[in-house]
């Protein structure tokens, strides 16, 4: 079976530095891919070229065997089936949760109202934010806001979505309604391309886990392997990092924090 | 005396009427061109192209630069002579304080389009969004607060400036107030008069400006 997403010795520059080098990546339908590596290796950057918010600069780029890359490209159809969610959510803080839902859905996909009224209402339930259909993003806290977000997207009936460090910017107790909000959509079988630091959940939510640095992918395993038995010394000392995290002792001595 | 220059006020009143239509008609044509253009060009400026910004830029400057009484001249009498084109006083008032409007209004929304994050354009693109859909639903309605005051100061501008257009010939208010005076040396009455008709007309909508902003900049 060929691959939903694959790039193909994918390049990308930001003036005269190569932030994406040689990428080849592939992506199976339903398959959900955790991308990993230290900050300013181009993690974002693949994901934006993906729903073409960055334009590339060489290699080829296909989504369901169709070139993007090509002259022609509708980057508009293209982002109907690529749902992308950010790091600070970006509601469109003018219009309620429920405009904010049906937005693409009525005017991009120009689709019936109560039919995507509907969707909206079910994936807001789903998300445990139904009574907030009404309220405005203002009134919501970050993690809600988040989950409307990821709604947002699904609302768009994508065929893939891509979450780039969407639990970054929350506090630590809101971490956790939002992926489980992502869990749910892996276990529904939904193609998925994560960026995330956040470790435990990357080992639980991947079927791979693609290590990258400075703009390469330096491996790509399954998440048990990559954790236990990093191939590269990059993706170690990254790891070691984390790792140090989780070995700190339980209570630090006050004086040492002053 | 009293009586008498109520008399005038009262058999001037048709004529100065007309008058004040000339200068609401030019002040609005005026407004509403102002507001098309300004938003046009805060549109084309917040599009961020190298090219275009270098044109904006020169039209903006040559309206701060050149003084607005200029290019009434320039246009009025400069346009037959070298064009063999000749514009009626009252559209070519209208055109100049359009243009000049234009520019300033234009400032105006492209600073409140800058002042959204970024991620309101992305997160519109994301969707599938055109971009007429994403300035129409997503970031003019957004700008909307940060710009409606300043805009609306704008407008008791270009009212104001609206009298100039006495200088090409056009019968507004002020040239009616200055025939009646030279007929009836009553020029304190006429010009309390204008007095009024520009105060009555710029102070509500510099007060409606003032309020906007306190009660937008507190939300
Ligand atoms: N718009 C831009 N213009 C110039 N350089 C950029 C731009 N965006 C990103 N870069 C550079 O490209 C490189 C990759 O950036 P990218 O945001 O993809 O990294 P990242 O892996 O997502 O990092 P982080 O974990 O910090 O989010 C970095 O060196 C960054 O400085
Ligand atoms: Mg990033």
């Amino acid at each position: 079976m060929s691959a939903l997403i694959e790039f193909e010795g994918f390049n990308k520059f930001f003036g005269d530095q190569q932030v994406l080098k040689a990428v080849d990546l592939q992506v199976r339908r339903g398959e959900v891919v955790v991308i990993l590596g230290p900050s300013g290796c181009g993690k974002s950057t693949l994901l934006r070229c993906l729903n073409g918010l960055e334009s590339a600069d060489g290699g080829h780029l296909r989504l369901g065997g169709e070139e993007l890359l090509a002259p022609g490209t509708d980057w508009r159809q293209v982002r109907q089936r690529v749902g992308m969610v950010f790091q600070s959510y970006h509601l469109f803080g003018h219009m309620s949760v429920l405009d904010n839902l049906l937005l693409g859905p009525l005017k991009v996909q120009k689709r019936q109202r109560h039919e995507a009224l509907a969707q909206a209402q079910a994936l807001l339930a789903r998300v445990g934010l139904l009574d907030k259909r009404d309220a405005y993003p203002r009134q919501l806290s970050g993690g809600q806001q988040q989950r409307i977000a990821i709604v947002r997207s699904l609302c768009m009936n994508p065929e893939v979505m891509l979450f780039d460090e969407v639990t970054a910017a929350l506090d630590p107790e809101m971490v956790k309604e939002v992926l489980q909000v992502i869990q749910g959509l892996a276990r529904d079988g939904m193609t998925l391309l994560i960026v995330t630091h956040e470790m435990a959940f990357a080992r639980a939510v991947a079927d791979r886990i693609v290590f990258m640095d400075a703009g390469r992918i330096l491996e790509q395993n399954d998440p048990e392997s990559f954790f236990s038995n990093p191939q590269t010394a990059r993706a170690q000392q990254f790891l070691e990092k984390f790792s140090y995290m989780e070995s700190l002792p339980k209570k630090m001595p006050a004086k040492e924090l002053s | 005396m009293a009586s008498s220059g109520l008399e005038l006020l009262l058999v001037s009143l048709p004529q100065l009427g007309r008058g004040a239509a000339q200068t609401l008609a030019i002040s609005a044509l005026g407004i509403v061109f102002s507001t098309l253009g300004g938003v046009a060009y805060g549109v084309l400026a917040s599009l961020n192209r190298r090219g275009l910004n270098l044109v904006l830029r020169v039209y903006l400057e040559l309206f701060r630069a050149i003084p607005v009484l200029v290019w009434l001249y320039l246009l009025f009498f400069g346009l037959p002579i070298f064009f063999a084109l000749s514009i009626p006083s009252f559209w070519c008032a209208v055109l100049v304080l359009s243009l000049w409007g234009s520019s300033e209004v234009g400032e105006v929304v492209r600073g409140a389009l800058r002042s959204l994050p970024l991620g309101q354009r992305e997160a519109g693109l994301s969707i599938g969004l055109s971009a007429w859909q994403l300035y129409g639903y997503v970031l003019l309605p957004q700008a909307l607060k940060r710009m409606t005051p300043p805009t609306i100061n704008i407008y008791t501008r270009i009212i104001k400036t609206s009298s100039l257009a006495v200088l090409i010939g056009v019968v507004d208010v002020i040239k009616v107030g200055q025939q009646i005076i030279e007929r009836t040396y009553e020029s304190v009455l006429i010009y309390g008069v204008l007095f009024l008709f520009f105060f009555f007309i710029c102070y509500p909508l510099s007060a409606a400006s003032r309020a906007l902003e306190r009660r937008w900049t507190h939300a």
